[in-house]
């Protein structure tokens, strides 16, 4: 089958849906790739590097004529009428924004596969592109505030002074949040960090920033069932705004990614907290092209306030890295290929049964079949408390059988005392020193020595030699034979073991 | 006349065993540890042949010479890799002895001219022998059957027969009715051998009904037993250096023991009561998603690319014989100023401290060979992790599956490195029999193939 690689139409967008390297993989599953001329341009790649990898550069009217078409933003009229009839379209759709679009494709007959409706199940992790453009939007969205700040991110005292390193909050630790957090920390600067579900704590500390927790009475977790945050009470919400309305006064850049699925972005940051911010900062909101988490953000565009902070409304993030961008979501692409065409014999087969297709699935031949019956998929543990609640009860119960056994344990030895002879309880006496000895001194052996530990212990427990040696005589009898064979296997133990351990030690060396 | 000069070389012998002991609690020391050790050791037994009136010197010379031959040849012969083999086969030495010594004082007990105890101390005697014969004896056997599950002579599987726990306590319950019996009697040598089969078997039965990963417990727990065996026999013959040397080794084995049941998450009984891993495995449909693999090449570049790497081996890393190339490729990671560092989990390997030897015999240097608890607050700022050859310890599942077998047990949590590396000969599942969700995780990649030849190629691409 041919796939078909177009122009982006959009004016400013800078990224394409194949790379010269994504289509020597596209040609490996057995497809012809076609890829219109121009495409890769402003994502640096061009037409004679297409060439090079095996691709067909073609003009526009070719190029809608393949059997697949790849593409980054969803079509426009003009370009749903140039899609042949059968064919497949993979690209952005967002359907649940864009009504007027899916009815506008429903009226052809082919089948579409929304890139923004991959489920967010480990599987299909490889081909998740919002996941992909998310990441490098976080970076792009760092570097963004660090160009209109006016000072260095890392803390360093030099010969002209100190300088403070700058404290940057990040709102909603998804895969953008996640990224601008660590690129932000790698820059030097402090970073805190803000998510509704408690269960990205510590993906937020493993990134190296700090999780700002919430001082709120009855623990609520945002986490909903697909993997995105739910929206939360208002007496969180409340709680919430007093945290940023605190924080807005302490640092100096503000990152806010706060999305809820369907709706309009959550205002988070108010007029006010913003005008409280020391002049120079910079808020980078993410969330613009649903409407924005910031009062101030005008969608799209760079706006000063009249207090001098700066706030970026910019919506096309991961595509001021096209090179990047391209690269990922073209590698997402030949993952859903891969996945599309599993016999690699260059022709593909979208099985509604998988659950990555059916979500994926916007339209059918010519069907609607969005929206998809919901997925569920979590990373929080489930339901902790249940499980540990009997194990409490079972200590318990051990605790008193413990208790019983130490009594009995002294009862008996109190018998034993009673009829013993005192030689007895001569040797008793040594063997209970020996043992308290050898427990002190076997907790302090190191862990990496355990071996020779044992090995030792084997020699040392040679010395059951010296019994034998008591018994031997020099007739011959049984007792004799007896002890010449305990003789003989005894000193095996006590030779191999020591042998053995001062093998293994001569080993351990240091640098 | 020499009883005094005698005891005096026990004492001297018993501190230094004491001694050999304390110097393992670091590297350095230990080697003159084990001097002590010795040293403690040729006191006893001089004191003994020279001042004890045997009369037997002939025999003695010809039977240690030979004791001494086998082993000093096997000691040094050995592979490291099969330390845990040697270990178990030497257990099984002091078990007989320890059979032989308690026949010997019974045979002695009856002969005509010999010193008649009566009333409570005869009633002790034999008790003593009737407990130094039975843990004797199934040390002994047991020994035999770990041995052969280590030397994979006999199936690593466990022996599961119906109702085995409660054949144990009915044998258990036959032994101490014959105890009973046998003092009663003033000592009555059928019984005495009755038990000892008995014993011989719950011995077999016991180890056989343990599987193999559960290894570590296994010789721990039967090092323990092999002290308590000589510690009986001390008791018999009343010999204090005998009842001190066979509590130390006694405790020694049940604090490791204690220590291998810790780092896995289990009861004692469980494991001693044995049978885990038999179960079926539940036929699991979890989707866990794809696994990513990487070749020998990838994984050069990607080691090279790090600046902190850190090695967990398990047993596969001693099955594979990989430590020497594995040795390798450490030295040429840190020329290049990388930062290798070991991770060991306790019950990696199946002895005590198996992997820590195998590194030190390919001269990794044992400082940067970390215990678990020392570097798994580590990961999260360590560029890779290889995972050469274990399974369930670096399994995530155990601390995020309340449901799995092996919830609740401490592992290496190396899924918290920026990437791990895992080789593996396949994808099935480990000895618990869980699938690891580890392999399935975003930064983990697989790299197939025999650990050893891998390996090398990284090595060789560095």
């Amino acid at each position: 089958m041919k796939i078909g690689i177009p122009k982006e139409s959009m004016s400013n967008e800078t990224r394409v849906a194949a790379t010269p390297a994504s289509v020597v993989q596209l040609k490996k599953l057995g497809f012809d790739v076609f890829v219109e001329s121009g495409a890769g341009e402003k994502s640096s790649f061009s037409d004679e590097a297409y060439k090079e990898s095996g691709a067909n550069v073609v003009d526009e009217s070719t190029v809608w004529q393949s059997d697949v078409i790849y593409k980054v933003n969803a079509p426009d009229d003009e370009e749903i009428a140039k899609i042949k009839d059968g064919a497949t379209l993979v690209s952005f759709i967002s359907p649940g924004q864009n009504p007027d679009l899916v009815k506008k494709l429903s009226k052809r007959k082919i089948n579409v596969l929304a890139m923004d409706m991959v489920p967010r199940i480990s599987r299909a992790q490889s081909m998740d592109a919002l996941s992909s453009m998310a990441n490098i939007g976080g970076y792009r969205a760092v570097i963004e505030a660090a160009h209109h700040f006016g000072r260095f991110f890392t803390g360093q005292i030099t010969a002209a002074g100190k300088v403070p390193p700058a404290k940057i909050m990040v709102i909603g630790a998804g895969v953008a949040g996640l990224a601008a957090i660590g690129a932000a920390s790698s820059m030097g600067a402090i970073v805190r960090a803000f998510d509704t579900r408690l269960e990205v704590a510590e993906q937020i500390e493993s990134m190296g920033g700090e999780f700002l927790k919430l001082e709120f009475e009855g623990e609520e977790d945002g986490s909903s069932s697909g993997g995105y945050a739910k929206v939360m009470s208002d007496e969180f919400i409340k709680a919430e705004m007093a945290l940023f309305e605190s924080q807005a006064k302490e640092v100096d850049i503000i990152i806010t990614t706060a999305l809820i699925p369907g709706k309009p972005a959550p205002k988070l940051i108010t007029k006010k907290m913003v005008d409280s911010m020391k002049p120079g900062s910079v808020i980078v909101d993410m969330a613009a092209a649903t409407g924005g988490n910031c009062e101030y953000t005008v969608t799209g565009e760079l706006f000063v306030t009249p207090n001098k902070v700066t706030i970026l409304g910019y919506t096309d993030l991961p595509g001021r890295l096209p090179g990047q961008a391209s690269t990922l979501y073209s590698q997402n692409l030949v993952n859903l290929t891969k996945l599309l065409c599993k016999e690699k014999d260059g022709n593909i087969n979208i099985d509604l049964e998988d659950v990555v297709f059916r979500n994926m699935s916007v339209i059918n031949e010519g069907k609607v079949l969005f929206p998809p019956p919901p997925i569920s998929v979590s990373a929080a543990p489930a339901k902790k408390a249940a499980a540990e609640a009997p194990v409490k009860k079972e200590k318990k119960e051990r605790k008193g059988l413990k208790a019983i056994l130490a009594l009995v344990g002294v009862v008996l030895f109190g018998l034993a005392g009673w009829y013993s002879p005192p030689a007895f309880l001569v040797h008793f006496t040594v063997f209970v020193l020996a043992i308290v000895v050898g427990y002190y001194v076997v907790w302090n052996v190191t862990h990496a020595l355990h071996t020779p530990l044992m090995s030792v212990t084997n020699a040392v427990s040679g010395i059951i030699v010296v019994g034998v040696l008591l018994q031997i005589t020099a007739e011959i009898n049984v007792i004799s034979i007896l002890a010449f064979i305990g003789i003989l296997i005894a000193t095996i133990n006590v030779f191999g073991g020591f042998t053995v351990t001062h093998r293994m030690l001569k080993m351990f060396s240091k640098e | 006349m020499f009883e005094g000069l005698i005891t005096v070389a026990y004492i001297l012998a018993a501190l230094c065993f004491i001694k050999a002991l304390a110097g393992l609690s670091n590297q350095e020391k230990a080697k003159k540890g084990n001097w002590f050790g010795i040293i403690g050791m040729a006191l006893a037994l001089a004191a003994t042949i020279t001042l004890a009136d045997t009369g037997a010197y002939v025999y003695i010379l010809v039977a240690m010479v030979i004791g001494a031959l086998i082993g000093i040849r096997v000691a040094m012969k050995v592979e490291m890799t099969g330390m845990p083999e040697l270990i178990a086969a030497l257990h099984s030495f002091v078990g007989a002895a320890a059979v032989l010594v308690g026949f010997n004082t019974f045979i002695k007990q009856t002969l005509p001219g010999a010193e008649h105890l009566t009333g409570a101390a005869l009633n002790i005697e034999l008790g003593e022998i009737f407990l130094g014969v039975f843990i004797g004896a199934i040390t002994f056997t047991g020994s035999i059957i770990a041995f052969g599950k280590l030397r994979g002579i006999i199936k690593s599987k466990p022996l599961t027969l119906p109702g085995r726990n409660w054949l144990n306590l009915i044998a258990c319950i036959v032994c101490i009715v014959l105890m009973v019996l046998f003092i009663q009697e003033g000592g009555n040598f059928t019984y005495l051998v009755i038990m000892t089969i008995i014993s011989l078997v719950l011995g077999l039965h016991l180890i056989a009904s343990i599987g193999g990963a559960d290894m570590p417990v296994v010789i721990s727990m039967l090092n323990s037993y092999s002290g308590w065996a000589t510690a009986a026999s001390g008791f018999m013959l009343s010999n204090d250096l005998l009842i001190v040397t066979g509590a130390l080794v006694g405790s020694s084995g049940a604090i490791l023991s204690f220590i291998m049941c810790k780092a896995m998450n289990r009861a004692f009984v469980s494991v001693i009561l044995g049978g885990f891993g038999g179960e079926p495995v539940k036929t699991d449909d979890t989707d866990y998603g794809e696994y990513r693999e990487m070749s020998a090449e990838e994984v050069a570049e990607t080691l090279k690319q790090s600046s902190s790497v850190v090695i967990t081996p398990g047993y596969g890393m001693a099955v594979a014989q990989a430590q020497y190339p594995v040795a390798e490729m450490t030295r040429k990671l840190r020329d290049l100023g990388v930062n290798v560092r070991f991770g060991i989990h306790p019950v990696a390997g199946r002895l005590p401290g198996h992997m820590n030897v195998l590194l030190a015999e390919a001269k990794v240097p044992y400082d940067i060979v970390l215990e678990m608890d020392e570097i798994n607050d580590d990961f999260p700022d360590t560029d890779t992790v290889l995972v050469i050859g274990a399974n369930d310890t670096v399994n995530p599942s155990a601390m995020e599956d309340p449901s799995s077998p092996i919830a609740g047990m401490p592992v290496l949590e190396v899924w918290k490195a920026s990437t791990v590396i895992t080789f593996k000969r396949s994808m099935n599942p480990g000895y618990a029999g869980v699938q690891n969700p580890l392999f399935f995780k975003e930064n983990n990649f697989m790299c197939f193939g025999d650990a050893k030849n891998t390996i090398e190629q990284i090595s060789n691409a560095i």
